[in-house]
């Protein structure tokens, strides 16, 4: 496949954009030790003091019907990941192997300085990455500045339309991997529409649609790792794979072979109403995705020690439940880092007791650990990116450091 | 009196004296002049100009209304646009199709209470295939009419507004709600006042279940109505509210919601005046917080579901509704970032007019910059389906439309099918990416090759086999397979031709098969503009 945005190395080096970037030895297809970033956009706000449970009485207080207790003897219940902080039973048994490892760690109290509560206004925010308090450019996503930072880490968004994150300058593709892509048109048509669009603005889209199409249907047609493939390792699992599963273990085989940043996103988490405590709508959506992320570590194989994944959402929720069992829209939410090199403990970052006097607007969780500063200090880690590079990608943020990587 | 007030409401009880006597969907202004002469012609001279003006306000120019608007001139062309009502006019199959769907020969109560027995069944899957019917009938609906209506700036603006006031489908039984939903909340005064548009949209069952304002009552507020009502429907999220003002509207929103069976709700013998129901809405005042509650600065008395009107009434008037209403307007015909002298004489219009939708389209659609070269307005999903149907089949009215929708949730534009209260974006950069691009040219292959399964008739199957006795009738010759559409031989595209680059140009002619042809044309840079 021809990428058209490699610059030289040595240009790099004596611009000093980077410390040699470790993508360099990509090629037509990323070896193992490629270190890879996938972001996984949980779109809707998703409820994190239902996913992890703080030990406080005040939590118990204030959602009578839709708190977790913490699992005692044989009673269901969050269970404990240290003394402050239980995680919900249904992600915490799709996710056990990854915990004992200490390949996952929970960052609560994380989010932006977006205090708007509105989905769209903040997603928006996350995506742009840039300081609330500038003019901000609608059409630069910071994952976009990241690949045009790392020119030879190829890119993919896993979705239906390039999402905000992945706007910008630098040509990135997508294709949703929700179900299994055919090829595209016949190869006539294709270059006579090449032809067409030769000089035009969508040109190279048009190009590197073809392209990726070709390609991916040829990953997932592939009998060695193919559909074939596919379907073996579903039958292997206890409980059979759902959508989010398969699609992730898809974009896991997709991304083993051939990208190292990638973008995927999670719909369906707006529970204003009855979202379930122990059972119910949220904790079924929360196993769906813990099993899926599992499933994509799993499919990484050896690429997984080189791999980053970090889970986002706009906002957290309201701590006390509202007058339907469920929960309006509110401020801090709880990040996930997962990855095959981390270590460290469970629940990282800044942290305080969830009590009324440290609630943000005496309604939601406050922020403690910015996103742009959370997510600036795992790819410096992980790509090695100069103050300089990283502050385009972040501009004016500072990166903090987690210890996990 | 009482009745008229209410906008037909029925209200239980004895007398209410309100001042203004505003129901609680309709502003005080009296009924919505939807129709209207507009003042102002297009400013249309040559050919090229009129296809854009059609192209542009329609769903797409193709034979049948380029032949119309010519015939008429544009300024009998837009007058119609505007004088016309109703969704009549369609071809005769089309309308058979519609009819024989049933949408729209039952109310929505007695739609709902026909399910109930489905609903309640142990074997939940008939009850989930009738509301997967129902709203399968409501898209094609939809689409027949944007293929086929005369009323294409209607049906143009139906569908803006169904995005603006966004609910999805796949929420609860919302699937049998859309039609009723489209037909009459949103097709009746998609060009008349926004401020009734508002207040059906509101007062609507599928939009109080789909945010979950039915749950919202004194006490155990849901603030997720109040908050989409002001960020989506009207202010826009740097309108001017507040947090504050998110929750006091919330308060307001008490007891909104739908009726459930046929008696009236047993509330205090004082609330009994102000139970309100109408269809499937009621207002319950033992859900309602009668306090007085402060939005945007103004105090509302406690007055029950008269409240809700009141503040609908600020929030229609206020400039910044004016802004965003009239700012997502010009996008949606004339693409990303708008004149803006004329979104200026737009926001003038909205507000002159007490927000008259369409007197402010008139001010848009007669307005230079709207049939200017310059402008190129990149096609959404929606657009690109639409119209490239309407250039290759006219109105040849397909049988079975599903797969078109298909194209459009395949495209990641489905009809109802955003899940989001926000509807889809408008601007070009969220269709043009890469993946996009290779499926949407696959879409022009079909359509390009006649797209059969669109034509077939699946109705013979269901035919039950003769008795043994009898010898087998003899059956109709198979129909012959359609078509390949003759675009190059159309009208639209002698019209078309002029406007197609050298490289367009150059790959057509150089292709022989009409299928090809025909893929190519419609997936050529050119056709993905208005």
């Amino acid at each position: 496949m021809q990428r058209r945005r490699f610059l030289s190395h040595g240009a790099q080096a004596l611009a000093g954009l980077v410390a040699l970037p470790f993508c360099a030895r990509v090629a037509a297809a990323a070896p193992a030790d490629t270190p890879r970033f996938l972001l996984v956009f949980l779109r809707g706000g998703y409820d994190a003091m239902s996913l992890l449970v703080p030990a406080t009485a005040f939590y118990r207080e204030v959602r009578p019907s839709i708190g977790l207790p913490w699992a005692q003897g044989e009673a269901r219940g969050a269970v404990p990941l240290d003394a402050a902080w239980a995680l919900h039973p249904a992600a915490e048994s799709a996710l056990r192997p990854l915990l004992q490892a200490r390949q996952i760690a929970f960052v609560p109290f994380a989010g932006t300085d977006d205090t708007s509560r509105s989905h769209f206004e903040t997603q928006d925010s996350i995506e742009l990455g840039q300081p609330l308090n500038t003019r901000r450019d609608f059409r630069s996503g910071f994952l976009n500045r990241l690949a045009a930072a790392l020119p030879d880490c190829p890119a993919m968004s896993f979705t239906d339309q390039l999402p905000t994150v992945f706007r910008g300058p630098a040509e990135v593709a997508n294709v949703s991997l929700k179900s299994v892509p055919k090829p595209a048109l016949n190869p006539a048509l294709s270059s006579a529409l090449d032809r067409m669009y030769a000089h035009h603005a969508l040109g190279r889209a048009v190009q590197e649609g073809f392209e990726v199409r070709q390609e991916v249907s040829q990953e997932m047609s592939d009998p060695s790792m193919g559909y074939a493939g596919e379907m073996q390792a579903a039958n292997r699992q206890a409980v059979s794979a759902n959508g989010f599963e398969q699609e992730a273990r898809r974009v896991a085989r997709v991304m083993r072979e051939r990208y190292a940043l990638g973008f995927v996103d999670v719909g369906g988490w707006d529970t204003h109403v009855n979202q379930g405590q122990l059972d119910g709508a949220l904790p079924t959506r929360l196993g769906q995705l813990a099993r899926g992320l599992a499933a994509y570590a799993d499919e990484m194989g050896p690429a997984w020690a080189r791999t980053v994944v970090v889970v986002v959402s706009e906002f957290g929720r309201t701590l006390r439940e509202n007058g339907n069992r469920g929960t309006d829209h509110g401020h801090g939410s709880v990040y996930w880092v997962m990855g095959g090199g981390l270590s460290g403990p469970a629940v990282v970052g800044e942290q305080v007791a969830v009590e009324a006097r440290q609630l943000f607007q005496d309604r939601d969780l406050p922020v403690l650990n910015d996103y742009r500063g959370l997510l600036g200090g795992l790819l410096r880690r992980q790509y090695g990116l100069s103050p300089a590079a990283l502050d385009r990608v972040f501009p004016g943020a500072r990166p903090r450091e987690l210890g996990l990587i | 009196m009482l009745k008229g007030c209410a906008g037909g409401a029925v209200i239980a009880g004895a007398s209410l004296v309100l001042p203004g006597c505003a129901g609680p969907r309709r502003s005080a202004r009296g009924p919505s002049p939807d129709r209207f002469e507009p003042t102002q012609a297009p400013a249309v001279s040559g050919a090229p100009a009129l296809y854009r003006f059609v192209d542009r306000l329609s769903w797409g120019a193709s034979d049948v209304e380029l032949e119309r608007a010519s015939r008429l001139g544009p300024a009998r062309y837009l007058a119609q646009q505007f004088t016309v009502a109703g969704a009549g006019g369609l071809p005769d199959a089309a309308q058979q199709q519609i009819d024989a769907s049933g949408i729209a020969s039952v109310s929505l109560p007695a739609l709902i209470q026909r399910l109930e027995p489905l609903r309640q069944a142990n074997d939940r899957q008939p009850y989930q295939q009738e509301l997967n019917r129902l709203g399968q009938a409501a898209a094609t609906r939809h689409l027949l009419r944007a293929l086929h209506s005369p009323q294409q700036l209607r049906e143009h603006m139906t569908w803006f507004w169904l995005n603006h006031f966004n609910v999805h489908m796949h929420k609860a039984d919302l699937r049998a709600m859309v039609a009723d939903y489209e037909d009459q909340a949103l097709r009746p005064h998609a060009l008349g006042r926004f401020r009734d548009l508002l207040g059906e949209v509101v007062h609507h069952p599928a939009m109080l279940r789909y945010l979950d304002n039915e749950q919202n009552a004194a006490g155990h507020l849901n603030e997720n109505l109040a908050r989409e009502l002001m960020e989506l429907h009207t202010l826009g999220v740097d309108g001017g509210y507040t947090q504050q003002d998110v929750q006091e509207l919330a308060r307001v929103l008490t007891g909104h919601g739908l009726a459930h069976g046929d008696q009236p709700p047993r509330v205090r013998r004082e609330l009994q005046p102000y139970v309100v129901r109408q269809g499937l809405y009621e207002f319950h005042p033992g859900r309602h917080d009668f306090g007085s509650k402060r939005v945007l600065g103004q105090t509302i008395e406690g007055r029950g579901p008269y409240e809700l009107s009141q503040v609908l009434d600020g929030l229609a008037a206020h400039p910044s509704t004016a802004r965003l209403v009239t700012r997502k307007m010009a996008v949606y015909f004339l693409g990303d970032d708008p004149p803006a002298a004329l979104l200026e004489r737009m926001r003038r219009m909205f507000l002159h007019s007490g927000g008259h939708i369409g007197r402010t389209l008139e001010v848009l659609l007669t307005a230079p910059e709207f049939t200017a070269a310059d402008r190129a307005p990149f096609k959404d999903p929606m657009h690109f389906v639409v119209s490239a149907m309407r250039m290759s089949f006219g109105n040849r009215v397909a049988s079975d439309l599903r797969p078109a929708l298909q194209w459009l949730n395949r495209l990641g534009e489905g009809l109802y099918n955003r899940q989001t209260p926000d509807g889809y974006p408008l601007g070009a950069q969220a269709w043009s990416s890469s993946g996009q691009m290779t499926s949407r040219f696959e879409v022009a292959r079909a359509i390009g090759t006649g797209a059969p399964a669109l034509f077939r008739r699946d109705d013979a199957p269901a035919m039950a086999p003769p008795p043994p006795s009898l010898p087998l009738p003899s059956l109709p010759p198979p129909s012959p397979p359609p078509p390949w559409p003759a675009l190059a031989q159309s009208a639209s595209y002698a019209q078309l031709r002029p406007l197609l680059g050298p490289d367009t140009r150059a790959a057509l002619d150089a292709t022989r098969s009409p299928a090809d042809w025909n893929t190519l044309l419609l997936s050529s840079p050119e056709f993905q503009y208005r």
